[in-house]
């Protein structure tokens, strides 16, 4: 018998594992990595909502389907700005980047 | 007579052309606009006034008022509300008509007078600002409106004085006669906030409807110090009048303001700005009339100190400007008091007829005499009237014209002065005895400075020039503007003015009173004829009796150290005891509590830009603990 | 069948959260990358554990063919020589941890104190399938519950993704 706080539980700890990631690494690209899980576990949520509360509509199946391509889309032109941050300033080291604050 | 409205629009419009683009116009090119524009002005003018005068204004034997262009601009409350319009009636056709038409003459005098002086086109825009301002302010539909144009003359009246602002005194004559004709108008917009206040409108026209029934119901009952609130609001508004108007003890302005160039002296301190306050008393005639008499004898008593107070600062004068300048405030004090001593409807008005009168007359005679001064000036090069002397020979056409003003000013027939001059009397003579023989005590005084300055200027001496500097007649330029303006000194005293301009709008008919005439030509002829003896040739005689005369002699010299007097009550009282506490104030607990504000807002921004990392991560950190604190604060408070 | 399941889903919730773990703790970013894809491949799993099918296939190509492989080509492409891990101060993950505990302890609170979780079916209700035909009729139409104003609203983010990244990725 799978229960809803299962999924919830699991998607809980998953999203802050990611936070977690988030917080505490440097290199950009772990960090964009933290993100994507933290997403995910967004996506389960959504998910896990739609089956158990409204079983007979399909909201929270189409917002995963969207936040699937959105992250997708995200993630190209994160990437995209890590290469070009890698080849100004030859690392991807997240403390590096703080030239914004000026 | 929609077309009354190119006479404001054409003099704001020749203001912004020669304001904006007059550096890059010759200055030649700027005068000739600049007097081509004031000349299609005054055409229109004219054409309006005949209009009014003889086809449209006249409706059952009373002069109309009529609202050719009106619209509201600033509404406050239902019946409140700020228009601009062109009023038209007897007594704002007239001054359209002669404020034009001096306009015009200033102009064209201007082109020779002012001719290679730097900042010629600036000159020009500012004479056109004037002439916009003053036009406006004569056809006001409301008082708002009017205290609007009346600031804007204020303003442009400013800039005329200070026109020569590399001269200290020309500058500090300027910030002189702003500020005080400035405090003055403090008073006056006390009086329209008390006077809309209480009667919801600012229109003339209600105001003086149905004998000022408006303002007397609305103000009823109600008192201040033991003064009706009608007082209050009048007497405030006088103030503003008086200020403009130099009347004492507000008039110490006027004599520092002939630091100008002289034409600008002719057409606003002596023709047309300094009688606006005449004018307004005389726009608020019934309000004045019907809720509160009382202003109207303190006007009286008002105008003739002053009157007597100029003529007598006059005689000792020898800057030829100041001469004319105490002349004027004299002269306006004569239309103030003839204000002040008239009555309501018909005959019993002539005073106010005869104010209008003397204020049309004067503004001829007052223009040519600053006119031929400055032709004057113009050939000697110097203001002062030991430096002149046995001109006639030089000058013929500025002496006959000068004379002709001076006769006209005397009050001799069949000059214009005369008649304007007797009606003013005759007033008074029906009015108040002590005010009658104090005004014709004046004509003989100003018959006898007015000569004195004739003959100082033109005879008195066989001075010799130098061959080099040979005083020379004036330009053609210079010479028509006084002929033209000769011509109306001595025939406009011939207009049937009761016919045109009533205090209630219904026209009259006026006769000459033989024993005012007499009276008063008596006085003209006797202070020439003192004159005369005194100063036709150059005698020890006036020594001998400035000496006897001793402190008199001396206090009228200096004015009666009027300008001291302010200069200690200014320094000594209200910089001392007011200004300097309330500077201490602003510097050290206004300001002190900005700096403190600005001192601790560095240091708290010195304290937390530390958090302004740039690092990402304790960006994020700080993100998600808020958001969690926030979380918890939604759930358990 | 019950219990089976059971077993299955919490071999593959267990999967996932160490799985998690290890991917955000990794030293090494290509194994990093490897952790995140098993992750979404156990999401998948989920998907299919909650009858969405179709949305466990989009998820294994979308992410798993899509984001992971454009992961691995980014580690590739800014590898330093030598270089690939990066020490971590300590301070930080101490701030961190507090951080995700006091957040998991919130959300744990909400969750169980919620009253979903005891109005709702205990269990799935419709645990049919959707038919793809209803999917893409939902995806394409203009009506209530229907979804071709975000589909569209999204075909254009990724065309301007496309661009963005060919715009800022490209050389000078």
């Amino acid at each position: 018998m799978i229960r809803l706080e299962y999924y919830l539980i699991i998607s809980t700890l998953m999203f802050f594992i990611g936070i977690f990631g988030f917080i505490t690494r440097k290199n950009m690209i772990a960090i964009l990595i933290s993100l994507e899980l933290v997403l995910n576990a967004v996506e389960i949520n959504f998910a896990a909502f739609n089956r158990f509360l409204y079983p007979n509509q399909l909201e929270g199946m189409f917002f995963t389907l969207f936040g699937i391509a959105i992250t997708a889309a995200e993630t190209a032109v994160a990437l995209a700005i890590i290469i070009n941050a890698y080849r100004s300033i030859g690392n991807i080291n997240i403390n590096n980047i703080n030239k914004m604050k000026n | 007579m929609e077309y009354s409205l190119f006479i404001l629009i054409v003099p704001f419009f020749l203001f912004l052309v020669l304001g904006l683009l007059g550096m890059k116009m010759k200055p030649k090119a700027a005068g000739i606009i600049g007097t081509a524009g004031m000349g299609l002005c005054a055409i229109c003018a004219s054409a309006v006034a005949y209009q009014y005068f003889f086809q449209t204004g006249m409706v059952g034997e009373e002069w109309q008022h009529l609202v050719p262009v009106n619209f509201e601009w600033l509404r406050f409350t239902e019946s409140l509300h700020i228009d601009l319009g062109i009023l038209l009636d007897p007594i704002s056709v007239m001054m359209l008509v002669v404020i034009t038409t001096v306009s015009l003459m200033v102009h064209i005098y201007s082109l020779g007078y002012m001719h290679g002086e730097t900042g010629f086109q600036r000159y020009y825009a500012l004479l056109s600002l004037f002439s916009f301002s003053m036009l406006g302010l004569v056809v006001a539909t409301n008082i708002f409106q009017m205290y609007i144009f009346w600031e804007l003359v204020g303003v442009s009246s400013y800039s005329l004085i200070g026109f020569y602002y590399t001269k200290p005194s020309a500058v500090a004559a300027s910030k002189k006669a702003f500020i005080v004709t400035r405090f003055a108008d403090l008073g006056f917009l006390i009086g329209i906030l008390l006077l809309s206040f209480y009667t919801k409108t600012f229109d003339f026209g209600l105001l003086t409807a149905d004998n000022a029934g408006l303002v007397t119901t609305s103000m009823a009952g109600g008192t201040f110090m033991g003064l009706s609130i009608a007082t209050w609001a009048l007497a405030l508004i006088f103030m503003g009048g008086a200020g403009k108007s130099a009347m004492f003890p507000l008039h110490i302005w006027l004599p520092d303001a002939m630091e100008g160039p002289t034409p600008v002296s002719a057409l606003i301190h002596a023709a047309t700005m300094v009688v606006a306050g005449v004018f307004l008393v005389a726009r608020l005639f019934p309000v004045y009339f019907f809720a509160a008499p009382d202003v109207l004898t303190l006007i009286a008593y008002v105008g003739t100190f002053t009157a007597l107070f100029a003529a007598i600062i006059a005689i000792t004068q020898t800057d030829i400007k100041r001469v004319l300048a105490f002349s004027t405030i004299s002269q306006i004090a004569y239309m103030m008091v003839a204000l002040g001593v008239s009555d309501y409807g018909g005959h019993d008005g002539l005073g106010y007829m005869a104010s209008m009168f003397h204020l049309v007359t004067h503004a001829f005679f007052k223009a040519l005499l600053f006119l031929g001064a400055g032709s004057v000036i113009h050939a000697v090069h110097s203001n002062e009237m030991s430096q002149m002397g046995n001109l006639r020979r030089y000058m013929p056409v500025t002496n006959i014209t000068f004379a002709i003003a001076c006769l006209a000013i005397a009050g001799i027939w069949p000059f214009s002065g005369f008649f304007s001059k007797d009606e003013i009397l005759a007033a008074a003579f029906h009015s108040n005895p002590l005010i009658f023989w104090t005004l014709w005590a004046i004509a003989g005084l100003t018959a006898f400075y007015m000569w004195r300055l004739y003959y100082c200027i033109f005879w008195n001496s066989n001075k010799e020039y130098n061959e080099h500097h040979k005083p020379h007649e004036s330009p053609l330029t210079m010479a028509v503007p006084l002929i033209i303006l000769a011509i109306f000194s001595i025939f406009s005293g011939f207009i049937p003015f009761a016919g045109f301009i009533s205090s209630d709008n219904v026209p009259f008919h006026t006769h000459i009173d033989l024993t005012v005439a007499s009276l008063s030509i008596g006085a003209g002829v006797a202070g020439i004829a003192a004159a005369t003896v005194l100063y036709l040739k150059k005698s020890d005689w006036t020594a001998e009796i400035a000496q006897s005369l001793g402190g008199l002699y001396r206090a009228a010299l200096h004015k009666f150290y009027l300008d001291e007097i302010w200069m200690w009550v200014t320094q000594s009282v209200v910089f001392r005891y007011i200004c300097i506490p309330i500077a201490w104030f602003d510097r050290h607990i206004i300001d002190g509590a900005m700096n403190g504000l600005a001192w601790a807002t560095h240091r708290s921004a010195g304290s937390v830009k530390g958090l302004q990392s740039g690092q990402v991560q304790f960006y994020a950190w700080v993100f998600v603990a808020g958001s969690i604190l926030i979380a918890v604060l939604v759930l358990f408070f | 069948m019950d219990i089976i399941n059971l077993i299955i889903f919490s071999g593959l919730g267990a999967a996932m959260l160490a799985l998690s773990i290890m991917a955000v703790t990794s030293e090494s970013l290509l194994r990093s990358a490897t952790y995140l894809l098993l992750v979404l491949l156990c999401t998948a799993g989920f998907y299919l554990f909650l009858n969405y099918h179709f949305l466990a296939a989009v998820q294994v190509s979308v992410y798993a063919g899509g984001v992971v492989i454009l992961f691995i080509f980014a580690i590739f492409l800014t590898a330093n020589k030598g270089e690939v891990l990066l020490r971590h101060e300590i301070r930080r993950y101490v701030f961190g941890f507090l951080g995700v505990v006091a957040g998991v302890w919130l959300t744990a609170f909400v969750l169980f104190k919620h009253r979903f979780l005891y109005e709702s079916n205990t269990s799935m209700v419709g645990d049919q399938e959707i038919s793809m035909s209803l999917i893409g009729q939902t995806l394409m139409g203009t009506g209530k519950y229907q979804y071709l104003l975000p589909f569209e609203a999204l075909s254009v983010l990724l065309l301007a993704c496309i661009i963005g990244g060919i715009l800022i990725a490209r050389k000078k």
